[in-house]
């Protein structure tokens, strides 16, 4: 279960209060008793199977490429031959890697900081203000997230021709610095996070409206912020359809990384997955570190239910 | 309501000070205009860019499908709808169709059951439970090309990790760079190893939702835990079954990166027998024709075909819920759970094709709109 205390974050005190009762309950109730060990083995086989495909990527790093086209599995551990791999992808001049390291990182930095604060701002004048319009143009938000927007990438190319972008990032950031379900969900969140009496007290005192904003809303929506940008983060991070389309190789993103490396070296499959690896492994870090909040962003819906 | 009226300075004085004229200032008139203004300022942002990169490219994309238009020579002339007569025309297109739909049922399907079987494992009192979850998650984070490389070696034909596996139990070894229907199932099973384990989590967050009273009934009616399985989390996870299935249509229908690296081209095998239509409209468009044209048009058809097959869920779904709500409780459980949902799908769900710009298809299809503005509730 979501800790109590992460419940309390992302839900309030409320939603908080109700998780420790049913946990109490589950308890008294007996029916929630430790799982035996078949539940843990076919969860282990799970793991297995979530963990082997880059571990896999591990074994052939290090392995000969005339052994991989002889064997499904070269060895069973990898080796410090992985390390000569890393070291042709990092210098190779055809790769890029550190630009490509480079542009990933402020693509998906700058997308996120941008999806978050334009969500915050527009989830809190539709949570809490009222203006003309404002239930129409919510459900025109909701109504785009059914849309696959991904289909215009033909006049976004013709776009990003005519003003000069094809090939520089901005093209990709541009695109990707507001989200409509971003929107919805910081207007879910901060329609019941966010009491009004907050917002009313800063009024009183005298603050501007965009001062209330900042000093009541902001970090009252910290932590649904904070899911919202590590999503967007991940999202832009693994993209591929639209950099591949308006990127080239000589200003790529890691994702591109990839693609060179099988249009360059394709009978190299020892220097390819090394490569892979590499690819993968900031966002593996990255998981590591907030892997906890990731989980608790996608489960943080049903806590609230 | 306080918020909306404007900002006044009460006046601080000792004594009784006469009443300050009845002059509006400088600084209250710019007050009165935050709180009007403001509310647009706010959202304005969003729409802008919204309008730049997502409204106006897909309703461009109708304007350029009617005309001669090529990658290198710019606009031609206006053609009616000669385009979309010579895309319909083409086999090539039906077939991706075909492959289209092929690839999503065959991710769809196993990829829901294996959800809700982890979720139901997960949905224990398990030691080390973040462990677990996020051990299942770890495939989100690797980039589907990325996955798409590594399960392109151990699918290979020869020598490749499933085909010796596959030799151990005695089946012969399968071509799944040459059969049509095998090539599907590798690529629908890189789209399951990215995703199951996400949907899982969803799934596990529907399942807690459950209320306990439900499985102690249920225990005392003498049901074992499978007969729970079915008879209670089956049914009250339902709605979610839905949101899930919903947002996978609308990113199956629009795969795309495992297919470019599924083999050297990436476009689908020599006979295009695994060639998605998405695949196709950038094969158009960027491949050897560079006809922007055309593939305007294809795109047009998808996004038609994706926003109709929408919509018959979103019916579906409205059938479904409003069914539910002869038994009251429930349904209204079940109703605020699908919210919650979305929400947190909506939140982290690229689709599984990997999306573009504009951000993923979210939860619109599910049952939220009158949920949109819980601030009124109040």
């Amino acid at each position: 279960m979501t800790s109590v205390a992460v419940t309390a974050q992302t839900a309030g005190k409320r939603a908080a209060a109700d998780a420790a009762r049913r946990r109490a309950r589950r308890a008294i109730g007996g029916a929630q008793r430790r799982p035996g060990r078949l539940t843990y083995a076919l969860l282990g086989i799970v793991l297995l199977i979530s963990i082997f495909p880059l571990y896999f990527t591990l074994l052939l790093g290090s392995s000969d490429p005339v052994e991989i086209a002889k064997n499904a599995v070269p060895q069973w551990l990898p080796d410090g031959s992985l390390f000569d791999q890393f070291a042709t992808v990092i210098s190779s001049t055809q790769i890029n890697f550190w630009k490509a390291l480079a542009n990933s990182l402020i693509i998906s930095t700058v997308t996120s900081l941008s999806v978050v604060f334009f969500s915050t701002l527009a989830g809190y004048a539709f949570a809490k203000l009222r203006f003309r319009g404002r239930g129409p143009l919510l459900v025109f938000t909701i109504a785009t997230m059914a849309v696959p927007v991904q289909l215009g990438v033909i006049p976004l190319y013709i776009l990003m021709s005519d003003i000069g972008w094809v090939g520089k990032i901005q093209a990709v950031i541009l695109p990707a610095m507001a989200a409509a379900f971003g929107v919805f969900w910081m207007t879910q969140y901060l329609s019941e996070a966010l009491p009004y009496e907050l917002i009313e007290a800063a009024r009183v005192d005298g603050a501007s409206m965009f001062r209330t904003f900042r000093s009541v809303a902001l970090p009252a929506a910290r932590p649904a912020a904070f899911m919202l940008g590590l999503f967007w983060f991940v999202q832009q991070w693994t993209m591929y359809f639209w950099p591949s389309i308006v990127l080239n190789n000589t200003n790529p993103t890691l994702t591109l990384v990839v693609q060179s490396l099988q249009a360059n070296y394709f009978v190299d499959y020892s220097l390819v997955m090394g490569g892979i690896f590499l690819v993968t492994l900031p966002l593996l870090v990255l998981f590591a570190v907030v892997g906890k909040q990731l989980v608790a962003g996608i489960m943080a819906g049903a806590v609230k239910g | 309501m306080a918020v909306l009226s404007p900002t006044q300075s009460a006046p601080r004085r000792d004594g009784p000070a006469p009443r300050p004229p009845r002059r509006v200032g400088f600084s209250q008139r710019l007050g009165r205009w935050d709180v009007k203004v403001s509310p647009y300022l706010y959202v304005s942002p969003f729409f802008v860019l919204f309008a730049i990169t997502g409204l106006f490219p897909l309703v461009y994309t109708a304007y350029v499908s009617v005309h001669d238009w090529n990658l290198l020579g710019g606009q031609g002339d206006f053609v009616g709808l000669q385009n979309y007569a010579e895309v319909l025309g083409q086999p090539v297109f039906w077939k991706s169709l075909a492959n289209t739909f092929s690839i999503f049922v065959l991710s769809s399907i196993p990829q829901v059951i294996l959800a809700i079987t982890i979720a139901a494992l997960l949905d224990q009192n398990l030691r080390a439970a973040t462990f677990w979850r996020m051990g299942v998650l770890v495939p989100y984070v690797v980039a589907p090309v990325a996955v798409s490389m590594i399960f392109g070696r151990m699918f290979a034909d020869q020598y490749g990790l499933i085909n010796e596996l596959l030799g151990i139990v005695g089946i012969d070894p399968v071509g799944w760079h040459s059969d049509r229907l095998a090539s599907h199932v590798a690529i629908a099973t890189m789209v399951n190893f990215r995703w199951t384990g996400y949907n899982a989590l969803i799934f596990l967050a529907a399942m807690q939702a459950v209320p306990r009273e439900l499985y102690e009934a249920a225990v005392i009616d003498g049901a074992g835990r499978v007969r729970q399985f079915f008879s209670v989390t089956v049914p009250q996870i339902r709605a979610t079954v839905i949101f899930v299935v919903i947002t996978s249509t609308i990113g199956g229908l629009q795969i795309f990166d495992e297919v470019r690296m599924f083999d050297a081209t990436g476009l689908g095998g020599p006979d295009k027998d695994w060639m998605t239509t998405v695949v196709y409209l950038y094969d158009v468009a960027w491949g050897n024709q560079k006809d922007f044209g055309r593939a305007s048009a294809v795109a047009w058809l998808l996004f038609v075909l994706v926003v109709g097959i929408g919509m018959v869920n979103f019916l579906v779904t409205r059938r479904i819920s409003t069914s539910d709500g002869r038994r009251a409780k429930v349904s209204r459980r079940q109703t605020r759970a699908v919210v919650a949902h979305a929400r947190a799908a909506a939140a982290a769900a690229p689709p599984p094709a990997g999306a573009a710009p504009g951000g993923p298809p979210g939860a619109a299809d599910a049952p939220t709109p009158h949920r949109t503005t819980p601030g009124e509730d109040r």
